[in-house]
């Protein structure tokens, strides 16, 4: 599938994913992650329940400590 | 646009800033000196000795809470600026109602958790209300390394994305306050264009 991630193309050899599995392919290991998965916020509970199709565009924000 | 009309579009504008640490209160003060002319903000701290290494705050100001002071800053600076301050925890619960008005949020939070958070609930409860997100300014150096990212539509990122505080990388005036500078020159740029 191709899919646009963080507003660049992307293509897996999977027909779909969950987020949770293309945060673990993709190597974000930063702790606090905000999804997006076309222009809706999908929660950290929901991640691994929500997939990932062709056409999809998914944004993958990761935030780390300082201010 | 002449001066004077970037003056006068920009004194009508409202602008939220979630959290008045090292971003929030360099950026607002950013934004009064323009002449932004309606600034909203929280935050719930006091001030410490060890925030004005980087935080918009005087030494006979220790003790006071951040939102009272910074108020007081910025009137000393632009009194025309219109300031709505809440001395508050920024909560799934209240932020909504806080920054409804405004025109543009920037997230100016310390706490990687708070930030997600904050970017969880405002882009839940405004999906088009453009939001400026500051992560990874800790240390000092690598000044090319800051950024302006756009993540999705009305979705923005200033920073370098990794540098996370630390005790061998504090966060220090000059790196904190080029990120709060490149949110506050993000601002203007949505609010007025190219």
């Amino acid at each position: 599938m191709k899919i646009t991630l963080n507003n660049n193309p992307e293509t897996f050899a999977e027909n779909e994913l969950t987020i949770a599995e293309i945060i673990q392919k993709k190597n974000f290991t930063f702790k606090m992650l905000v999804t997006k998965l076309n222009g809706k916020v999908v929660l950290k509970d929901d991640r691994t329940a929500t997939t990932v199709k062709d056409g999809d565009d998914l944004t993958v924000l990761h935030l780390v400590s300082g201010g | 646009m002449t001066f004077e009309q970037i003056k006068a579009v920009l004194s009508t504008k409202i602008v939220g800033i979630a959290g008045c640490g090292g971003l929030g209160s360099n950026c607002a003060v950013a934004l009064a000196r323009v002449g932004v002319g309606h600034l909203v903000f929280a935050d719930f701290d006091v001030i410490e000795l060890s925030n004005l290494n980087r935080q918009y705050y005087f030494y006979d100001q220790v003790g006071q809470p951040k939102v009272t002071a910074l108020s007081w800053n910025i009137r000393r600076i632009n009194p025309a600026v219109f300031v709505e301050s809440f001395n508050l925890k920024l909560q799934p619960e209240n932020i909504a109602q806080i920054f409804a008005g405004c025109d543009v949020i920037v997230e100016a939070f310390d706490k990687a958790e708070m930030k997600e958070m904050l970017v969880e609930t405002v882009v839940s409860a405004f999906p088009e209300k453009p939001l400026i997100v500051g992560s990874g300014m800790a240390g000092w150096g690598r000044s090319d390394l800051l950024k302006v990212k756009m993540i999705s539509e009305n979705l923005f990122v200033c920073g370098d994305g990794v540098s996370e505080t630390a005790d061998d990388l504090p966060p220090l005036a000059p790196r904190v306050g080029m990120v709060a500078n490149m949110q506050a020159n993000l601002v203007l740029e949505i609010l007025l264009g190219n």
